[in-house]
């Protein structure tokens, strides 16, 4: 609770507003022992006295009332109002709420059905109805006001209740015989009640105003009496000739609603667990780079054949003070034609690197803090966006993992693919729609012409990741960064995929990064591999050489604990404990703690990767077959 | 398509006649005898007994209500007493003159706070987005008749700009341009609010939007930042945003009740206040219906726009 408090008041506005209310409210409870003018005392001769006048710091109105004071004393009223009105609102709609939520069926339907029909008015008309009925009057005004909120509050709370009513912890009371009364009380209330309070403090600023309009059009409180929705609409009689008399109303209004507004989103925001994740944030179109490695000079190319050269690339998770290394130093080439496989349990960074390469990391949290991506004689990372913009997807092109998620759900098929086209060069439609076709007929999708008028949700998972495929292919890339294109397909699509990817491989001669947690897949289709632990990478070679003769115990140990089809019966062996966090800095080899290998030393220092037999290795007790 | 419309329409049946209901159950609670207020303290008991006769009020409420209903049913809203014309004309008329004044401000809320909403995701925390959340922020404290008359004091009484009330000029006026000249400031005050809302929803939803995979799809493709906000962050967005739109045409017809006060437009929502001020309960009963039914009729035209941008629906 106080970290709540604390939380909601670290948000400057929402503090401001917490200031702003507390000093209005502390005015309205104070009122009645201030030296202020009685408020209904008329003195004819000093009306329209003008404010910071002598006896009237406000001036008067119309019948030479002081304003000062009836501002106070309206204020009073109209927070008391609007209070009440929120309160009755709150409890009333509270409890239709949860009851409905609770007893389901026929109670639920009725209730909610009510509520439809209530919430099918105009707010203000039902309002109206109710005052046209029970007579203007500041009690009836309220009772309307009360009444015309209370579906808010019955279905937001109902919509949690109902949720919570097929929990295991109410269903469990349920069967321990204990009465609704209880449950509905003592279970149920505390685990709606932070939906009350939003439900609240959205409305009790609007009910404020209802109460104050219905007094401005004549049908709250009546005169004498005052609340600052009556003194405006009588300000309104002689608003041209002496504003001030509508003016100081309406301001006090004014700041009421935004204290309460401020205040709320204070509240919500402390709320929401979004917000402190920063996943309501925008990711910009580029990931952020260290200041310092803008600067630094593009490395010196070096002669090589290579189609993408990575050096030392490092990218962390920024989120306030914690930083989390997701990717550390990572180097490795990929030449003309060749597929190296990244692999790698969740979290290892394997996504978070091939994303880093045209900095797709969402930033914030993303960081790219080191290192360099080059292909050919490019260097991306200093790269301002138009240069990497121009590259994405024109000569570095993905493959994505879920294709449901990662396809546009509301643009047709063909008009995916033949934007991928016009984002890199200029053309006619038709040629476009053409080469779409075309390349749809290449990932072997039967019927081109008809999936192209398709939306994704109408596809199967096969046909939409071919067309994920077939839309990487629209610029004839040099490279396509594939990330676990498989992993949402099941086991005989999944072979479909990887044959296509293999062909295209062969006639196009393409080059492809392809990463997947799933050795099996790799063995199909990499030439050279590259295993991810913590970030980092531990061992890179030759797919046959890593996958029959592992050196890393890592390696060895994710072998071991993947089945292998036609060999028999074999026991799988889990790898126990879990990877490192990366919050720290990696001391020692960071499979030290989970390794059967383990040595005092592996604690001591961190591990450099060694070249073993064309094998590179990062451990300093590799596994040898005799 | 067709089909779902017609659905739709059935299903609205019971909410309308729900509607009529709550009307009918609430304006039953007015203490006292709608004959007396119509003939006034000194009325004869038999006068009284007589009109009432003549009104159906000596029969059972429900008998009452279902008379009530058929003659709706058919276009019957009765007779206003205060007024002396038929309720349905007075209405009709009116009805003109609120659709003029909240259709532009509803319009213009649109408009304006989508396109707010959008600006200031797409360039969170840059000073464009907190200018506009600033705005935002006024714009949803504000009461809509107190910004009506700061603009009254500052367009007509300072700078003798604009008219500060009625349709048209009395005297000269009449056409379009007059329309209009009488019209911007009402409409504003009336948008203003509203806009607020819409644009915080736009805002949020933005950015929401903003961070699903299907946007880096666009991004990891090369399309142009510009074209990943307005095409494909937008077009998601918009299917979250229009329902709310839908709810806030509410917002705007509840406005306009105290824009219409406040510039002395000749719409429905004076008419109400008028109506239940001199206790005209024909009056008050019929415009709270029709103005309810339109609210429905109109939620269910942004359903069917709804459906036809969100091409998943169809088939639940």
């Amino acid at each position: 609770m106080i970290g709540f408090v604390k939380k909601v008041i670290r948000n400057r506005l929402a503090g401001l507003g917490l200031v702003v209310l507390f000093g209005i409210i502390l005015l309205a409870i104070l009122t009645p022992l201030l030296p202020l003018a009685p408020p209904n005392a008329i003195d004819t001769p000093n009306r329209f006295v003008l404010p910071f006048s002598d006896n009237a710091l406000l001036g008067t109105d119309h019948l030479g009332r002081d304003l000062l004071s009836r501002l106070l004393w309206g204020t009073q009223l109209s927070l008391a109002v609007g209070l009440a009105a929120a309160f009755i609102a709150g409890f009333f709609g509270a409890l239709l709420g949860i009851v409905a939520g609770y007893m389901g069926g026929r109670t639920d339907s009725l209730i909610m059905r009510s509520v439809d029909i209530l919430m099918a008015f105009p707010y203000i008309l039902l309002a109206l109805a109710i005052v046209a009925a029970l007579g203007p009057g500041l009690m009836n005004a309220l009772i309307a006001v009360a009444v015309v909120n209370i579906p808010f509050f019955a279905r937001n709370v109902r919509g949690v209740a109902v949720t919570l009513a097929q929990a295991d912890f109410i269903q469990s009371a349920r069967l321990s015989g204990r009465s609704d009364i209880s449950i509905l009380v003592f279970e149920l209330l505390p685990n709606v009640a932070s939906v009350i309070i939003i439900a609240f403090s959205t409305t009790v600023g609007w009910m404020i105003l209802e109460t104050a309009g219905l007094s401005f059009l004549g049908l709250g409180s009546q005169p004498p009496q005052a609340d600052l929705g009556s003194m405006l609409g009588e300000g309104r009689a002689a608003l041209i000739t002496n504003p001030h008399t509508s003016i100081i109303p309406g301001i006090m209004i004014f700041l009421i609603v935004m204290g309460i507004n401020l205040l709320g989103d204070g509240i919500r925001d402390a709320l929401d667990p979004r917000l402190a994740k920063g996943q309501l944030e925008k990711p910009s179109p580029l990931t952020r780079v260290s200041d310092g490695l803008i600067q630094s000079p593009p490395i010196v190319s070096t002669a090589s054949k290579a189609v993408m050269d990575v050096n030392h690339l490092s990218t962390n998770f920024e989120v306030s003070e914690v930083v989390n290394k997701a990717v550390r130093d990572v180097s490795f080439s990929i030449s003309s034609g060749e597929c190296l496989g990244l692999v790698g349990e969740s979290g290892s960074g394997k996504s978070v690197t091939a994303l880093s390469l045209t900095r797709l990391v969402a930033s914030p949290p993303g960081v790219v803090v080191s290192g360099s991506v080059r292909i050919s004689d490019q260097e991306l990372i200093s790269l301002p966006y138009e240069g990497i913009r121009a590259i994405r997807g024109r000569r570095v092109a993905y493959i994505f993992q879920d294709p449901l998620t990662s396809l546009h759900p509301l643009h047709r098929i063909g008009h995916q693919l033949t934007e991928a086209m016009s984002t890199h060069s200029r053309g006619a439609d038709s040629v476009f729609v053409e080469r779409a076709e075309n390349l749809l007929s290449e990932v072997r999708i039967p019927n081109p012409e008809r999936v192209m008028d398709a939306y994704p949700h109408e596809l199967s998972g096969g046909m939409r990741q071919r067309i994920g495929i077939a839309m990487a292919l629209a610029n004839d890339p040099d490279i396509i960064i594939a990330d676990e294109p498989t992993t949402a397909l099941d086991v005989t699509v999944q072979a479909q995929i990887l044959a296509i990817l293999n062909d295209l491989r062969q006639q196009r001669g393409l080059s492809i990064l392809f990463i997947s947690h799933d050795l099996n897949v790799m063995a199909q289709i990499c030439d050279r591999v590259a295993v991810m632990y913590a970030g980092e990478i531990v061992e890179m070679g030759r797919a046959s050489d890593i996958l029959e003769h592992p050196k890393h115990p890592y390696t060895a140990a994710l072998l071991a604990c993947s089945p292998q089809i036609g060999q028999g019966r074999q026991s799988l062996q889990p790898i126990t404990g879990m990877p490192p966090t990366g919050h720290e800095p990696l001391n020692a080899c960071a499979f030290a703690n989970r390794c059967s290998r383990v040595q005092p030393v592996c604690q001591q220092q961190p591990v450099e990767i060694i070249d073993m037999d064309s094998q590179l290795v990062r451990c300093l007790f590799p596994v040898v077959e005799s | 398509m067709l089909r779902y419309i017609v659905r739709r329409l059935i299903s609205m049946i019971p909410v309308l006649i729900g509607i009529t209901a709550i009307v009918f159950l609430i304006m039953s609670l007015i203490p006292g005898d709608p004959a007396t207020a119509i003939l006034g303290s000194y009325a004869t008991p038999e006068n009284v007994a007589n009109l009432n006769a003549k009104l159906g009020l000596d029969k059972p409420l429900v008998q009452r209500y279902f008379i009530w209903l058929g003659n709706l049913a058919q276009g019957d809203f009765g007779r206003s007493f205060s007024l002396n014309r038929p309720v349905l004309d007075e209405i009709l008329e009116r009805f003109n003159a609120t659709l003029i004044l909240s259709g532009t401000a509803y319009l213009l809320c649109s408009f304006l706070g989508v396109l707010a909403g959008i600006i200031s995701a797409s360039r969170q925390y840059e000073i464009s987005d907190k200018l506009i959340t600033f705005v935002v922020l006024i714009g949803i404290s504000v009461p809509s008749f107190f910004l009506g008359m700061m603009l009254i004091v500052f367009f007509t009484v300072q700078l003798r700009w604009l008219p500060a009330s009625g349709m048209f000029s009395i005297y000269g006026g009449g056409d379009f341009v007059d329309l209009i000249r009488h019209l911007i400031m009402p409409a504003l005050a009336l948008s203003f609010v509203a806009t607020g809302v819409i644009a915080r929803l736009s805002r949020s939803t933005m950015l929401e939007v903003l961070r699903l995979e299907y946007i880096r799809t666009a991004r990891a493709k090369g399309v142009k930042e510009f074209r990943v906000v307005t095409r494909h962050a937008f077009r998601s967005a918009v299917v979250t945003i229009l329902p709310v739109l839908g709810l806030q045409a509410g917002f705007v017809l509840s406005g306009s009740v105290y824009i219409e006060i406040v510039f002395q437009w000749p719409g429905i929502g004076r008419m109400l206040v008028d109506a239940i001020l001199t206790r005209d309960i024909l009056l008050v009963q019929g415009g709270v219906v029709f103005v309810a039914f339109c609210y429905v009729f109109f939620n269910l035209a942004v359903d069917v726009l709804q459906l036809w941008l969100d091409p998943r629906i169809t088939r639940k």
